[in-house]
């Protein structure tokens, strides 16, 4: 397995992540995946949907280089990758100011710059007045924020979200659906997000891949053609539905 | 009088009423009933079970004060004796955390030093430690550091083990957000493992504040030499069947060991309550 980090990027359709026949078997035996072959490029938001436990979990831990895959070739194209998790991580003891600051910190940022870093962050994500709340005071949503505004700092041109608003209601889950989408369209970022949910997936993404239960697999690819930024409303068009509709049936496919 | 029908609503209001009034019964009152409780018992044994040839074994409460508190000769001797063994205590204290801290932090760094030296801590704990404690006086003398070394031994366990499983309870969320930065071992234990381990270690540190002024009281009561500690003046106040004395003595060493628990459980609260959410 080879993998490339720091490789030029200068045109629009460079691939930041390149799966190539990826598989991946736990010391147990047990094999996560088998035979996956995904890209992500520049201005691409990937979303990889599938049962639980059908690994799509371990394909973003890969990409992400927590892991390694047993077999196969990943490429990443970039050493900028924001990571965020299924919780929001934060360190209980921190501000949400320090938790922002947090990654720069450990990069050995000045202080001076990385604060504005997070200033900027915490400004994104619509955190602003909350800089010296310290995380047990915030809301589920408000600390998906913080996360998501810790890993804005890194200004990643490639960005995993393992399935981080899981835990989220409703309400909190679409409210920051849009603005993820807003982000996504100003920051100009490369995303791979992992999500059980099929609306979500296709709201969000310029694609949509649909993985298999053991060992995972891609079964099927669909192309999202709505056009950015999104209007909340076109979750209530035909057109997403009938989209919305075939994703489901191939996610019913494969798991049969 | 007159009746009126009450709706189930108002009923469970005012149920619900009552049971916050006696909630709100105000705290020090149930631990006052009890004291209160105890002097009965007390004062019936003192007066009444034990025959007065035998009433120096429970003095009847109030001799403890006119006997022994209020006697300036006897206040000053169970002052000084308890700095003494106070001095002991935090010693022996301090040294413990140092240790313990260290300790901890060394077996939380790799799974075979965990292996290795973890059984020497639980050994440490269940050693008979008054059946070591001569021997103490024999290796290290029979003074101040003999009686700092038993306080070490009864404070250490506590302080290890709550340091250990703070700096393990680190989620692993967290541990791998350290790990996508590349942090080394030091930085992911001072920004990481050692703040997330800090309601724990003062956990520890307040039940061993209680072990170490029993530590040096033991201690004290064994080594006779050097300056007499509180346990020293307990033991001779024993001997010389010197009831009040003996319990005003006891009573001293007890309020000075509440109060260091107290103590601590107030820094602890100081350094990590903001933040700790106790309750999860």
């Amino acid at each position: 397995m080879t993998l490339l980090s720091d490789s030029p990027v200068d045109t629009a359709t460079t691939e930041l992540l390149n799966f190539s026949d990826v598989a991946m078997t736990f010391p147990n035996g047990v094999t996560a995946l088998s035979g996956v072959d995904l890209s992500v490029k520049r201005g691409e938001f990937v979303t990889v949907v599938g049962p639980s436990g059908c690994g799509k979990s371990t394909l973003l831990r890969i990409a992400s280089g927590l892991t390694s895959a047993t077999e196969g070739t990943v490429t990443v194209g970039t050493n900028r990758i924001g990571y965020v998790f299924q919780d929001a991580t934060l360190l209980p003891w921190r501000t949400v100011q320090q938790n922002v600051e947090l990654l720069a910190e450990l990069n050995g940022i000045k202080k001076a710059k990385r604060q504005a870093e997070a200033a900027r962050a915490i400004e994104l994500v619509g955190l602003s007045g909350f800089e010296k709340q310290l995380p047990k005071t915030l809301s589920g949503g408000m600390k998906m924020r913080a996360s998501l505004a810790r890993s804005l700092t890194l200004d990643p041109e490639l960005f995993l979200f393992d399935e981080p608003f899981g835990a989220l209601d409703e309400i909190t889950r679409e409210r920051l659906n849009d603005e993820l989408i807003k982000l996504f369209t100003e920051q100009q970022f490369a995303g791979l997000f992992i999500t059980h949910s099929v609306s979500e997936a296709v709201y969000l993404s310029t694609k949509v891949v649909v993985m298999s239960g053991r060992p995972g697999n891609i079964v099927e690819t669909f192309d999202v053609p709505f056009a950015y930024p999104r209007d909340p409303e076109i979750r209530f068009t035909p057109e997403f539905a009938a989209l919305a509709g075939e994703v489901s049936l191939a996610l019913r496919e494969g798991h049969s | 009088m007159t009746r009126t029908l009450e709706t189930p609503v108002a009923a469970t209001a005012a149920r619900s009423s009552t049971r916050r009034r006696s909630r709100g019964l105000p705290r020090w009152v149930p631990p006052v009933l009890v004291f209160l409780g105890i002097l009965a018992v007390w004062y019936f044994i003192s007066y009444v079970v034990l025959d007065p040839s035998v009433a120096f074994l429970l003095p009847p409460p109030h001799t403890i004060f006119t006997e022994a508190f209020f006697k300036p000769a006897t206040l000053s001797d169970i002052l000084v004796a308890l700095a003494r063994s106070a001095g002991v205590a935090l010693t022996g204290l301090g040294i413990a955390m140092i240790i313990g801290v260290i300790w901890a932090v060394g077996m939380s760094q790799a799974r075979w030093i965990e292996r290795s030296l973890f059984p020497y801590a639980v050994i440490l704990q269940c050693i008979p430690i008054l059946a070591l404690v001569p021997l103490i006086g024999f290796w290290f003398g029979f003074d101040f550091p003999a009686r700092v070394i038993v306080c070490v031994m009864i404070a250490l366990f506590p302080i290890v083990s709550n340091t250990l499983f703070g700096l393990q309870s680190v989620e692993k969320g967290q541990r791998e957000l350290f790990q996508l930065q590349k942090a080394n071992r030091w930085t992911v234990l001072t920004k990481l493992e050692f703040p997330a381990a800090l309601p724990a270690i003062f956990a520890g540190i307040r039940i061993s504040a209680g072990l170490a002024v029993v530590g040096a009281i033991v201690g004290d009561f064994f080594f006779r030499r050097g300056d007499p500690g509180i346990g020293s003046l307990i033991s001779n106040y024993q001997s010389r069947v010197q009831g009040p004395e003996l319990f005003a003595a006891i009573i001293t060493a007890s309020v000075f060991g509440v109060l260091i628990f107290v103590v601590f459980g107030w820094l602890g609260n100081r350094a990590v309550g903001k933040w700790y959410d106790s309750g999860k």
